[in-house]
Protein backbone atom coordinates (compact mmCIF):
# COMPACT_ATOMS: atom_id res chain seq x y z
CA UNK A 1 0.00 0.00 0.00
CA UNK A 2 2.64 2.34 0.58
CA UNK A 3 4.19 1.97 -2.78
CA UNK A 4 0.46 2.71 -3.83
CA UNK A 5 0.27 5.83 -1.72
CA UNK A 6 3.94 7.03 -3.72
CA UNK A 7 2.89 6.69 -6.93
CA UNK A 8 0.13 8.45 -6.20
CA UNK A 9 1.83 11.42 -4.39
CA UNK A 10 4.15 11.37 -7.46
CA UNK A 11 0.97 11.69 -9.96
CA UNK A 12 0.31 14.49 -8.40
CA UNK A 13 3.65 16.28 -8.98
CA UNK A 14 5.51 15.65 -5.88
CA UNK A 15 8.49 14.26 -4.13
CA UNK A 16 7.05 11.44 -1.42
CA UNK A 17 10.26 11.76 0.36
CA UNK A 18 10.29 15.23 0.75
CA UNK A 19 6.71 16.65 0.38
CA UNK A 20 5.36 18.17 3.85
CA UNK A 21 2.25 16.75 3.46
CA UNK A 22 3.43 12.93 2.77
CA UNK A 23 2.74 11.70 6.86
CA UNK A 24 -1.02 13.28 5.98
CA UNK A 25 -1.89 11.64 3.25
CA UNK A 26 -0.52 8.17 4.20
CA UNK A 27 -2.73 8.88 7.60
CA UNK A 28 -5.94 10.05 5.44
CA UNK A 29 -5.64 7.17 2.87
CA UNK A 30 -4.72 4.16 5.21
CA UNK A 31 -7.88 5.86 7.80
CA UNK A 32 -10.04 5.37 5.08
CA UNK A 33 -8.77 2.14 4.03
CA UNK A 34 -8.72 0.90 8.02
CA UNK A 35 -12.60 1.64 7.83
CA UNK A 36 -12.87 -0.21 4.65
CA UNK A 37 -11.33 -2.97 5.42
CA UNK A 38 -13.04 -2.97 9.15
CA UNK A 39 -16.32 -2.94 7.46
CA UNK A 40 -15.40 -5.48 5.36
CA UNK A 41 -15.06 -7.86 7.95
CA UNK A 42 -18.41 -7.26 9.57
CA UNK A 43 -19.90 -7.13 6.64
CA UNK A 44 -18.69 -10.72 5.65
CA UNK A 45 -19.29 -11.66 9.05
CA UNK A 46 -22.86 -11.08 8.78
CA UNK A 47 -22.69 -12.81 5.48
CA UNK A 48 -21.62 -16.04 6.88
CA UNK A 49 -24.30 -16.16 9.75
CA UNK A 50 -26.86 -16.11 7.23
CA UNK A 51 -25.24 -18.42 4.57
CA UNK A 52 -23.79 -20.79 7.77
CA UNK A 53 -28.19 -20.70 8.82
CA UNK A 54 -28.72 -21.38 4.93
CA UNK A 55 -26.28 -24.40 4.89
CA UNK A 56 -27.44 -25.94 8.39
CA UNK A 57 -30.64 -25.77 6.72
CA UNK A 58 -30.07 -27.55 3.87
CA UNK A 59 -28.08 -30.58 5.74
CA UNK A 60 -30.62 -30.91 7.67
CA UNK A 61 -33.31 -31.23 4.85
CA UNK A 62 -35.23 -28.29 6.03
CA UNK A 63 -35.12 -24.41 4.44
CA UNK A 64 -33.73 -21.86 6.63
CA UNK A 65 -34.21 -18.04 6.90
CA UNK A 66 -36.00 -17.78 3.36
CA UNK A 67 -38.26 -14.61 3.97
CA UNK A 68 -36.19 -11.39 4.21
CA UNK A 69 -34.94 -10.68 0.34
CA UNK A 70 -34.28 -13.52 -2.06
CA UNK A 71 -33.17 -16.65 -1.14
CA UNK A 72 -33.34 -14.50 2.64
CA UNK A 73 -30.42 -12.69 1.83
CA UNK A 74 -31.44 -9.87 3.90
CA UNK A 75 -31.88 -11.43 6.81
CA UNK A 76 -28.19 -10.78 8.41
CA UNK A 77 -29.02 -6.89 7.62
CA UNK A 78 -32.86 -7.05 10.05
CA UNK A 79 -30.50 -9.09 12.19
CA UNK A 80 -27.85 -6.04 12.91
CA UNK A 81 -30.79 -3.42 12.81
CA UNK A 82 -33.16 -5.66 15.64
CA UNK A 83 -29.49 -5.88 17.42
CA UNK A 84 -28.95 -2.30 17.39
CA UNK A 85 -32.32 -1.75 18.33
CA UNK A 86 -32.38 -3.67 21.77
CA UNK A 87 -31.94 -2.47 24.84
CA UNK A 88 -28.00 -2.63 26.65
CA UNK A 89 -28.50 -4.16 29.87
CA UNK A 90 -25.40 -4.26 32.42
CA UNK A 91 -26.29 -5.86 35.40
CA UNK A 92 -25.93 -3.84 38.68
CA UNK A 93 -23.53 -6.46 40.42
CA UNK A 94 -21.03 -7.07 37.63
CA UNK A 95 -17.91 -5.03 37.03
CA UNK A 96 -19.39 -1.73 35.10
CA UNK A 97 -15.81 -0.43 33.43
CA UNK A 98 -14.68 -4.21 32.80
CA UNK A 99 -17.97 -5.06 31.24
CA UNK A 100 -18.14 -2.53 28.88
CA UNK A 101 -14.35 -2.71 27.42
CA UNK A 102 -14.25 -6.53 27.04
CA UNK A 103 -15.88 -5.88 23.27
CA UNK A 104 -13.28 -3.68 22.48
CA UNK A 105 -10.66 -5.80 23.24
CA UNK A 106 -12.51 -8.47 21.12
CA UNK A 107 -13.00 -6.21 17.70
CA UNK A 108 -9.40 -4.60 18.05
CA UNK A 109 -7.46 -8.53 18.04
CA UNK A 110 -9.95 -9.15 15.67
CA UNK A 111 -9.31 -5.93 13.36
CA UNK A 112 -5.55 -6.07 13.07
CA UNK A 113 -5.11 -9.32 11.60
CA UNK A 114 -6.43 -7.90 8.67
CA UNK A 115 -3.26 -5.41 8.83
CA UNK A 116 -1.35 -7.97 7.63
CA UNK A 117 -3.87 -10.39 5.87
CA UNK A 118 -3.38 -10.87 2.04
CA UNK A 119 -6.30 -10.18 -0.27
CA UNK A 120 -4.73 -10.14 -3.63
CA UNK A 121 -0.95 -9.80 -5.24
CA UNK A 122 -0.95 -5.62 -4.16
CA UNK A 123 -4.18 -5.94 -2.31
CA UNK A 124 -2.51 -6.11 1.21
CA UNK A 125 -2.79 -3.35 3.99
CA UNK A 126 0.99 -3.64 4.88
CA UNK A 127 3.38 -6.46 3.57
CA UNK A 128 4.93 -6.58 7.46
CA UNK A 129 8.53 -8.69 7.43
CA UNK A 130 7.17 -10.31 10.80
CA UNK A 131 3.54 -11.07 9.24
CA UNK A 132 3.09 -14.29 10.13
CA UNK A 133 4.45 -13.72 13.71
CA UNK A 134 2.57 -10.73 14.25
CA UNK A 135 -0.54 -12.60 13.30
CA UNK A 136 -0.33 -15.15 15.83
CA UNK A 137 -0.03 -12.16 18.57
CA UNK A 138 -2.74 -9.91 17.69
CA UNK A 139 -5.66 -12.65 17.94
CA UNK A 140 -3.93 -13.22 21.22
CA UNK A 141 -5.69 -10.14 22.28
CA UNK A 142 -8.87 -12.22 21.79
CA UNK A 143 -8.21 -14.48 24.66
CA UNK A 144 -8.46 -11.22 26.98
CA UNK A 145 -11.46 -10.15 25.74
CA UNK A 146 -13.37 -13.64 26.47
CA UNK A 147 -11.77 -13.19 30.32
CA UNK A 148 -12.38 -10.04 30.73
CA UNK A 149 -16.27 -10.63 29.76
CA UNK A 150 -16.23 -13.71 31.35
CA UNK A 151 -14.65 -12.57 35.04
CA UNK A 152 -16.90 -9.33 34.67
CA UNK A 153 -19.84 -10.35 34.40
CA UNK A 154 -19.99 -11.51 37.75
CA UNK A 155 -22.25 -14.69 36.72
CA UNK A 156 -21.30 -18.23 37.46
CA UNK A 157 -22.08 -19.34 33.87
CA UNK A 158 -20.22 -16.61 32.59
CA UNK A 159 -16.88 -17.52 34.46
CA UNK A 160 -16.79 -21.16 33.92
CA UNK A 161 -17.23 -20.40 29.75
CA UNK A 162 -14.67 -18.10 30.17
CA UNK A 163 -11.76 -20.18 31.89
CA UNK A 164 -12.75 -22.63 29.60
CA UNK A 165 -12.37 -20.56 27.05
CA UNK A 166 -9.19 -19.19 27.62
CA UNK A 167 -7.79 -22.72 28.44
CA UNK A 168 -9.10 -24.02 25.16
CA UNK A 169 -8.21 -20.95 23.22
CA UNK A 170 -4.07 -21.31 24.73
CA UNK A 171 -3.60 -24.97 24.04
CA UNK A 172 -4.39 -25.00 20.82
CA UNK A 173 -2.45 -21.77 20.01
CA UNK A 174 1.04 -24.35 20.52
CA UNK A 175 -0.16 -27.02 17.64
CA UNK A 176 -1.65 -24.06 15.69
CA UNK A 177 1.87 -22.04 16.43
CA UNK A 178 3.87 -24.74 15.31
CA UNK A 179 2.20 -25.88 12.55
CA UNK A 180 2.27 -22.97 10.78
CA UNK A 181 6.14 -22.50 11.51
CA UNK A 182 6.33 -25.35 8.67
CA UNK A 183 6.16 -22.99 5.58
CA UNK A 184 7.98 -20.23 7.73
CA UNK A 185 10.53 -22.85 7.33
CA UNK A 186 10.22 -23.39 3.85
CA UNK A 187 9.97 -20.57 2.49
CA UNK A 188 12.37 -18.57 4.43
CA UNK A 189 10.53 -15.58 5.80
CA UNK A 190 7.87 -14.26 7.92
CA UNK A 191 5.97 -12.06 5.84
CA UNK A 192 2.65 -13.28 4.61
CA UNK A 193 2.92 -12.04 0.72
CA UNK A 194 6.85 -13.20 0.90
CA UNK A 195 4.97 -16.94 1.50
CA UNK A 196 2.64 -16.83 -1.00
CA UNK A 197 5.30 -15.71 -3.25
CA UNK A 198 7.62 -18.81 -2.05
CA UNK A 199 4.34 -20.81 -3.30
CA UNK A 200 3.46 -21.13 -7.10
CA UNK A 201 -0.29 -21.66 -8.76
CA UNK A 202 -0.49 -25.14 -9.51
CA UNK A 203 -1.17 -27.86 -6.27
CA UNK A 204 2.10 -29.44 -6.59
CA UNK A 205 3.58 -25.80 -5.79
CA UNK A 206 1.58 -25.32 -2.68
CA UNK A 207 3.35 -26.31 0.95
CA UNK A 208 0.27 -28.29 1.70
CA UNK A 209 1.84 -30.86 -0.96
CA UNK A 210 5.56 -30.46 0.10
CA UNK A 211 6.05 -33.25 2.10
CA UNK A 212 3.89 -35.83 4.62
CA UNK A 213 4.79 -33.60 7.68
CA UNK A 214 3.70 -30.34 5.78
CA UNK A 215 0.54 -32.28 4.67
CA UNK A 216 -0.34 -33.41 8.44
CA UNK A 217 0.50 -29.18 9.38
CA UNK A 218 -2.68 -28.23 7.52
CA UNK A 219 -4.58 -30.25 9.36
CA UNK A 220 -3.44 -29.42 12.73
CA UNK A 221 -3.59 -25.54 11.49
CA UNK A 222 -7.58 -26.07 10.33
CA UNK A 223 -8.22 -28.05 13.56
CA UNK A 224 -6.53 -25.53 16.13
CA UNK A 225 -8.23 -23.15 14.14
CA UNK A 226 -11.09 -24.64 14.62
CA UNK A 227 -10.89 -24.51 18.68
CA UNK A 228 -9.05 -21.15 18.56
CA UNK A 229 -12.18 -19.76 16.77
CA UNK A 230 -15.01 -21.75 19.34
CA UNK A 231 -16.50 -23.33 16.39
CA UNK A 232 -17.93 -26.59 16.81
CA UNK A 233 -16.53 -29.61 17.71
CA UNK A 234 -15.07 -27.34 19.81
CA UNK A 235 -17.32 -24.81 20.61
CA UNK A 236 -17.36 -26.09 24.78
CA UNK A 237 -17.50 -22.33 25.50
CA UNK A 238 -20.71 -21.98 24.70
CA UNK A 239 -21.90 -25.42 25.48
CA UNK A 240 -25.99 -24.27 25.68
CA UNK A 241 -26.94 -27.28 27.38
CA UNK A 242 -24.54 -27.03 29.93
CA UNK A 243 -23.06 -23.33 30.60
CA UNK A 244 -26.25 -21.39 29.11
CA UNK A 245 -23.73 -19.26 26.85
CA UNK A 246 -20.55 -19.36 28.22
CA UNK A 247 -18.62 -16.19 28.95
CA UNK A 248 -21.73 -14.08 26.67
CA UNK A 249 -24.63 -14.86 28.68
CA UNK A 250 -25.05 -11.10 30.68
CA UNK A 251 -24.65 -9.73 27.52
CA UNK A 252 -27.44 -8.00 24.95
CA UNK A 253 -28.29 -5.98 21.77
CA UNK A 254 -25.14 -4.39 20.16
CA UNK A 255 -22.65 -5.15 23.23
CA UNK A 256 -23.49 -8.75 22.70
CA UNK A 257 -22.92 -8.97 18.54
CA UNK A 258 -19.38 -7.79 18.93
CA UNK A 259 -18.52 -11.62 20.23
CA UNK A 260 -20.67 -13.04 17.27
CA UNK A 261 -19.47 -10.85 14.55
CA UNK A 262 -15.62 -12.10 15.93
CA UNK A 263 -17.08 -15.55 16.01
CA UNK A 264 -18.14 -15.37 12.22
CA UNK A 265 -15.33 -13.08 10.86
CA UNK A 266 -13.06 -15.92 12.20
CA UNK A 267 -13.71 -18.13 9.98
CA UNK A 268 -12.54 -15.79 7.12
CA UNK A 269 -9.40 -15.01 8.88
CA UNK A 270 -8.49 -18.90 9.78
CA UNK A 271 -9.72 -19.70 6.07
CA UNK A 272 -7.82 -17.35 4.71
CA UNK A 273 -4.64 -17.85 6.87
CA UNK A 274 -4.98 -21.73 5.49
CA UNK A 275 -5.44 -20.15 2.31
CA UNK A 276 -1.83 -18.16 2.37
CA UNK A 277 -0.19 -20.50 4.32
CA UNK A 278 -0.46 -24.08 2.79
CA UNK A 279 -2.65 -23.28 -0.26
CA UNK A 280 -0.53 -20.93 -2.80
CA UNK A 281 -2.58 -18.16 -1.86
CA UNK A 282 -3.64 -15.50 -4.77
CA UNK A 283 -0.89 -17.20 -7.17
CA UNK A 284 -2.52 -17.36 -10.67
CA UNK A 285 -2.14 -20.08 -13.09
CA UNK A 286 0.77 -19.24 -15.76
CA UNK A 287 1.38 -16.43 -14.11
CA UNK A 288 3.85 -17.34 -11.05
CA UNK A 289 4.75 -14.53 -9.23
CA UNK A 290 7.92 -15.25 -7.04
CA UNK A 291 10.69 -12.77 -5.60
CA UNK A 292 12.79 -13.15 -8.40
CA UNK A 293 10.34 -12.63 -11.38
CA UNK A 294 7.04 -10.79 -11.16
CA UNK A 295 4.80 -12.16 -14.39
CA UNK A 296 1.79 -9.84 -12.94
CA UNK A 297 3.74 -6.88 -12.80
CA UNK A 298 5.22 -7.49 -16.43
CA UNK A 299 1.83 -7.47 -17.76
CA UNK A 300 0.53 -4.27 -19.48
CA UNK A 301 -2.18 -1.90 -19.57
CA UNK A 302 -5.72 -4.08 -19.37
CA UNK A 303 -4.00 -7.27 -18.87
CA UNK A 304 -2.37 -5.98 -15.40
CA UNK A 305 -6.21 -5.27 -14.50
CA UNK A 306 -7.47 -8.37 -15.06
CA UNK A 307 -4.71 -10.58 -13.46
CA UNK A 308 -5.41 -8.58 -10.27
CA UNK A 309 -8.94 -9.36 -10.69
CA UNK A 310 -8.29 -13.06 -11.31
CA UNK A 311 -6.07 -12.88 -7.88
CA UNK A 312 -8.60 -11.67 -6.19
CA UNK A 313 -11.15 -14.37 -7.29
CA UNK A 314 -8.70 -16.96 -6.79
CA UNK A 315 -7.51 -16.31 -3.44
CA UNK A 316 -11.69 -15.54 -2.39
CA UNK A 317 -12.51 -18.88 -3.69
CA UNK A 318 -10.25 -20.73 -1.88
CA UNK A 319 -10.92 -18.89 1.43
CA UNK A 320 -14.78 -19.36 0.91
CA UNK A 321 -14.36 -23.01 0.38
CA UNK A 322 -12.39 -23.38 3.64
CA UNK A 323 -15.22 -21.11 5.41
CA UNK A 324 -18.05 -23.49 3.75
CA UNK A 325 -15.95 -26.49 5.32
CA UNK A 326 -15.90 -25.14 8.65
CA UNK A 327 -19.27 -25.21 8.50
CA UNK A 328 -19.70 -28.46 6.82
CA UNK A 329 -18.23 -29.55 9.95
CA UNK A 330 -19.96 -27.82 12.48
CA UNK A 331 -23.36 -29.04 11.33
CA UNK A 332 -21.98 -32.90 10.77
CA UNK A 333 -19.79 -33.62 14.08
CA UNK A 334 -21.18 -33.32 18.21
CA UNK A 335 -19.23 -31.48 20.23
CA UNK A 336 -16.79 -33.24 21.96
CA UNK A 337 -15.81 -33.59 25.86
CA UNK A 338 -13.85 -31.38 27.31
CA UNK A 339 -11.12 -34.07 28.45
CA UNK A 340 -10.61 -35.21 24.87
CA UNK A 341 -10.55 -31.77 23.79
CA UNK A 342 -7.25 -31.02 26.52
CA UNK A 343 -6.17 -34.77 25.15
CA UNK A 344 -6.25 -34.03 21.58
CA UNK A 345 -4.75 -30.81 21.89
CA UNK A 346 -1.55 -31.94 24.11
CA UNK A 347 -1.34 -35.52 23.58
CA UNK A 348 -1.70 -35.96 20.04
CA UNK A 349 -1.61 -32.50 17.94
CA UNK A 350 1.78 -30.73 20.08
CA UNK A 351 3.69 -33.95 19.61
CA UNK A 352 2.99 -34.87 16.29
CA UNK A 353 3.50 -31.01 15.10
CA UNK A 354 7.17 -31.07 17.06
CA UNK A 355 7.66 -34.29 15.22
CA UNK A 356 6.21 -32.39 11.96
CA UNK A 357 8.74 -29.19 12.39
CA UNK A 358 11.99 -31.22 12.76
CA UNK A 359 10.73 -33.92 9.86
CA UNK A 360 10.47 -30.69 7.64
CA UNK A 361 13.66 -29.30 8.37
CA UNK A 362 15.63 -32.45 7.85
CA UNK A 363 13.74 -32.90 4.56
CA UNK A 364 14.95 -29.57 3.23
CA UNK A 365 18.55 -31.02 4.44
CA UNK A 366 17.49 -34.29 2.03
CA UNK A 367 16.24 -32.15 -0.89
CA UNK A 368 19.06 -29.77 -0.76
CA UNK A 369 21.37 -32.69 -1.15
CA UNK A 370 19.16 -34.47 -3.70
CA UNK A 371 16.70 -31.88 -5.25
CA UNK A 372 15.21 -34.62 -7.56
CA UNK A 373 13.21 -36.28 -4.57
CA UNK A 374 11.50 -32.75 -3.92
CA UNK A 375 9.65 -33.26 -6.90
CA UNK A 376 8.99 -36.94 -6.75
CA UNK A 377 7.42 -36.09 -3.07
CA UNK A 378 5.37 -33.43 -4.39
CA UNK A 379 3.78 -34.97 -7.08
CA UNK A 380 3.30 -38.27 -5.20
CA UNK A 381 1.28 -36.07 -2.87
CA UNK A 382 -0.51 -34.46 -5.26
CA UNK A 383 -1.13 -37.14 -7.33
CA UNK A 384 -2.57 -38.87 -3.87
CA UNK A 385 -4.75 -35.61 -3.01
CA UNK A 386 -6.46 -36.10 -6.66
CA UNK A 387 -7.17 -39.53 -6.08
CA UNK A 388 -8.65 -39.03 -2.61
CA UNK A 389 -10.66 -36.21 -3.73
CA UNK A 390 -12.13 -38.26 -7.39
CA UNK A 391 -13.32 -41.04 -4.97
CA UNK A 392 -14.70 -38.50 -2.40
CA UNK A 393 -16.94 -37.25 -5.48
CA UNK A 394 -17.86 -40.58 -6.64
CA UNK A 395 -19.00 -41.91 -3.52
CA UNK A 396 -20.96 -38.34 -2.52
CA UNK A 397 -22.06 -39.19 -6.20
CA UNK A 398 -23.10 -42.94 -5.55
CA UNK A 399 -24.51 -42.07 -2.21
CA UNK A 400 -26.92 -39.03 -4.23
CA UNK A 401 -27.92 -41.82 -6.36
CA UNK A 402 -28.98 -44.32 -3.96
CA UNK A 403 -30.73 -42.31 -1.33
CA UNK A 404 -32.23 -39.66 -3.92
CA UNK A 405 -31.55 -35.67 -3.32
CA UNK A 406 -34.95 -34.37 -2.50
CA UNK A 407 -34.30 -30.81 -1.82
CA UNK A 408 -36.74 -28.66 -3.93
CA UNK A 409 -34.51 -25.58 -5.89
CA UNK A 410 -37.31 -24.10 -7.74
CA UNK A 411 -40.10 -23.18 -5.13
CA UNK A 412 -39.63 -21.94 -1.42
CA UNK A 413 -35.76 -21.34 -1.67
CA UNK B 1 8.91 0.02 8.20
CA UNK B 2 7.22 2.62 10.21
CA UNK B 3 4.49 2.84 7.74
CA UNK B 4 3.37 -0.79 8.68
CA UNK B 5 3.82 -0.13 12.31
CA UNK B 6 1.59 3.00 12.26
CA UNK B 7 -1.38 1.00 10.17
CA UNK B 8 -1.91 -1.41 13.27
CA UNK B 9 -2.35 1.84 15.46
CA UNK B 10 -4.87 3.48 12.93
CA UNK B 11 -6.50 0.06 12.53
CA UNK B 12 -6.70 -0.37 16.59
CA UNK B 13 -8.28 3.23 16.63
CA UNK B 14 -10.21 2.93 13.70
CA UNK B 15 -11.68 -0.53 15.41
CA UNK B 16 -12.15 1.73 18.78
CA UNK B 17 -13.86 4.03 16.96
CA UNK B 18 -16.12 1.45 15.28
CA UNK B 19 -17.45 -0.19 18.62
CA UNK B 20 -17.79 3.12 20.11
CA UNK B 21 -19.91 4.83 17.51
CA UNK B 22 -22.15 2.01 16.94
CA UNK B 23 -22.86 1.49 20.69
CA UNK B 24 -23.18 5.38 21.03
CA UNK B 25 -25.33 5.81 18.18
CA UNK B 26 -27.61 2.82 19.12
CA UNK B 27 -28.45 4.87 22.75
CA UNK B 28 -30.80 6.99 20.32
CA UNK B 29 -32.29 4.00 18.93
CA UNK B 30 -32.52 1.57 21.49
CA UNK B 31 -35.04 1.47 24.36
CA UNK B 32 -33.87 1.87 28.48
CA UNK B 33 -36.21 1.21 30.77
CA UNK B 34 -33.82 -1.17 32.94
CA UNK B 35 -36.05 -2.78 36.05
CA UNK B 36 -34.15 -4.14 39.21
CA UNK B 37 -35.01 -7.62 37.83
CA UNK B 38 -33.91 -7.26 34.61
CA UNK B 39 -30.60 -5.76 36.35
CA UNK B 40 -30.24 -9.17 38.35
CA UNK B 41 -27.32 -11.44 36.89
CA UNK B 42 -28.83 -14.57 35.03
CA UNK B 43 -28.68 -18.02 37.08
CA UNK B 44 -31.46 -19.95 35.54
CA UNK B 45 -34.22 -17.77 37.03
CA UNK B 46 -33.11 -17.49 40.42
CA UNK B 47 -32.06 -14.67 42.59
CA UNK B 48 -28.43 -15.45 42.34
CA UNK B 49 -26.75 -16.51 45.38
CA UNK B 50 -23.65 -15.16 46.43
CA UNK B 51 -20.81 -13.76 43.97
CA UNK B 52 -19.10 -15.39 41.08
CA UNK B 53 -15.91 -13.88 41.84
CA UNK B 54 -14.64 -16.96 43.89
CA UNK B 55 -11.90 -19.60 43.27
CA UNK B 56 -11.52 -21.50 40.18
CA UNK B 57 -10.17 -25.45 39.66
CA UNK B 58 -6.20 -25.28 40.15
CA UNK B 59 -5.94 -27.09 36.62
CA UNK B 60 -6.60 -24.04 34.42
CA UNK B 61 -3.59 -22.83 36.51
CA UNK B 62 -1.66 -25.57 35.36
CA UNK B 63 -2.55 -25.03 31.82
CA UNK B 64 -2.04 -21.89 31.48
CA UNK B 65 1.92 -22.46 32.81
CA UNK B 66 2.71 -25.13 30.50
CA UNK B 67 1.34 -22.46 27.51
CA UNK B 68 3.33 -20.00 28.23
CA UNK B 69 6.64 -22.54 28.51
CA UNK B 70 5.60 -23.48 24.69
CA UNK B 71 4.61 -20.28 23.82
CA UNK B 72 7.88 -18.81 25.02
CA UNK B 73 9.60 -21.89 22.92
CA UNK B 74 7.51 -20.96 19.71
CA UNK B 75 8.17 -17.02 20.49
CA UNK B 76 12.16 -18.69 20.01
CA UNK B 77 11.70 -20.67 17.07
CA UNK B 78 10.38 -18.13 14.60
CA UNK B 79 13.20 -15.92 14.10
CA UNK B 80 15.41 -19.03 13.83
CA UNK B 81 12.47 -20.92 11.54
CA UNK B 82 12.99 -17.80 9.14
CA UNK B 83 16.86 -18.05 8.69
CA UNK B 84 17.15 -21.53 8.18
CA UNK B 85 16.33 -21.78 4.65
CA UNK B 86 19.34 -18.95 4.34
CA UNK B 87 21.29 -21.20 6.42
CA UNK B 88 21.01 -24.44 4.86
CA UNK B 89 21.57 -21.84 1.03
CA UNK B 90 24.88 -21.08 2.83
CA UNK B 91 25.96 -25.10 3.85
CA UNK B 92 25.42 -24.36 7.36
CA UNK B 93 22.12 -26.58 7.20
CA UNK B 94 22.98 -29.82 9.47
CA UNK B 95 24.59 -27.24 12.19
CA UNK B 96 21.35 -25.37 12.51
CA UNK B 97 19.42 -28.66 11.62
CA UNK B 98 21.08 -30.00 15.03
CA UNK B 99 20.61 -26.79 17.07
CA UNK B 100 16.37 -26.81 16.25
CA UNK B 101 16.80 -30.79 17.15
CA UNK B 102 18.41 -30.05 20.00
CA UNK B 103 15.85 -27.28 21.52
CA UNK B 104 13.08 -28.68 20.13
CA UNK B 105 14.61 -31.99 21.90
CA UNK B 106 14.45 -30.51 25.50
CA UNK B 107 10.83 -29.33 25.21
CA UNK B 108 10.20 -32.23 24.45
CA UNK B 109 11.81 -33.86 27.82
CA UNK B 110 9.78 -31.24 29.20
CA UNK B 111 6.35 -32.69 27.64
CA UNK B 112 7.04 -36.18 28.02
CA UNK B 113 7.50 -34.84 32.45
CA UNK B 114 4.76 -33.05 32.29
CA UNK B 115 2.27 -35.62 30.45
CA UNK B 116 4.09 -38.58 33.23
CA UNK B 117 3.37 -36.57 35.61
CA UNK B 118 -0.36 -36.62 34.97
CA UNK B 119 -0.21 -33.29 35.04
CA UNK B 120 -2.28 -33.21 31.17
CA UNK B 121 -4.78 -34.96 32.55
CA UNK B 122 -7.97 -33.66 32.64
CA UNK B 123 -9.93 -35.83 35.07
CA UNK B 124 -7.61 -35.95 38.36
CA UNK B 125 -7.57 -37.33 41.77
CA UNK B 126 -10.59 -39.02 42.75
CA UNK B 127 -9.96 -41.11 39.69
CA UNK B 128 -6.45 -42.25 39.77
CA UNK B 129 -7.18 -42.58 43.51
CA UNK B 130 -10.28 -44.85 43.01
CA UNK B 131 -8.31 -46.92 40.09
CA UNK B 132 -5.43 -47.29 42.34
CA UNK B 133 -7.49 -48.62 45.45
CA UNK B 134 -8.74 -51.13 42.96
CA UNK B 135 -5.56 -52.28 42.19
CA UNK B 136 -4.25 -52.83 45.37
CA UNK B 137 -7.52 -54.44 46.34
CA UNK B 138 -6.99 -57.08 43.27
CA UNK B 139 -3.47 -57.72 44.56
CA UNK B 140 -4.34 -58.24 48.01
CA UNK B 141 -7.04 -60.65 46.72
CA UNK B 142 -4.49 -62.41 44.62
CA UNK B 143 -2.03 -62.68 47.41
CA UNK B 144 -5.05 -64.08 49.91
CA UNK B 145 -5.88 -66.09 47.04
CA UNK B 146 -1.94 -67.67 46.67
CA UNK B 147 -1.37 -68.01 50.46
CA UNK B 148 -4.94 -70.13 50.34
Amino acid sequence: MQAFLDSLIRGWGHDPQTWVWTQLIYVAFMGLFSFAVINFAAVTAGIFSWAERRVAGRMQSRVGPNRAGPGGFYQWIADAVKLLTKEDLVPTEADQFLFRIAPYFMMVGFACVFVALPFSHRLVIAEMNVGVFYIIAVTALIVVGIIMSGWSSNSKWSLFGAIRSAAQIISYEIPAGMALMIPVLLSGTLSTQGIIRAQGPWPWEWYIFHDPASFAAFFIYFISALAEGNRTPFDLPEAESELVSGYNTEYSGMRFSYFFLVEWGNMWVMSALATTMFLGGWQVPFLPVTDAADKIAMLSGGWTVLAELASIAIFTFKTLFFVFIVMWLRWTLPRIRVDQMMNMCWKYLVPVSFAAVLFVAGWMLVIHAVPALDWIMRIVLTAGGAITLVMFWLRTLQNIKDTGDKFDFTSNW
Amino acid sequence: MPFHFANVLLFTVTAIGFVFLSLFGGKFLRPNNPTPNKSLIYECGEKPIGQAWYNFNPRFYLIALVFVIFEVEIAFMYPVASVYKSFIDHGQGLLAFAEIFLFVAILAVGLAYVWAMGDLEWVKGLKQDVMKAHQAQQSAAIMAKKAA
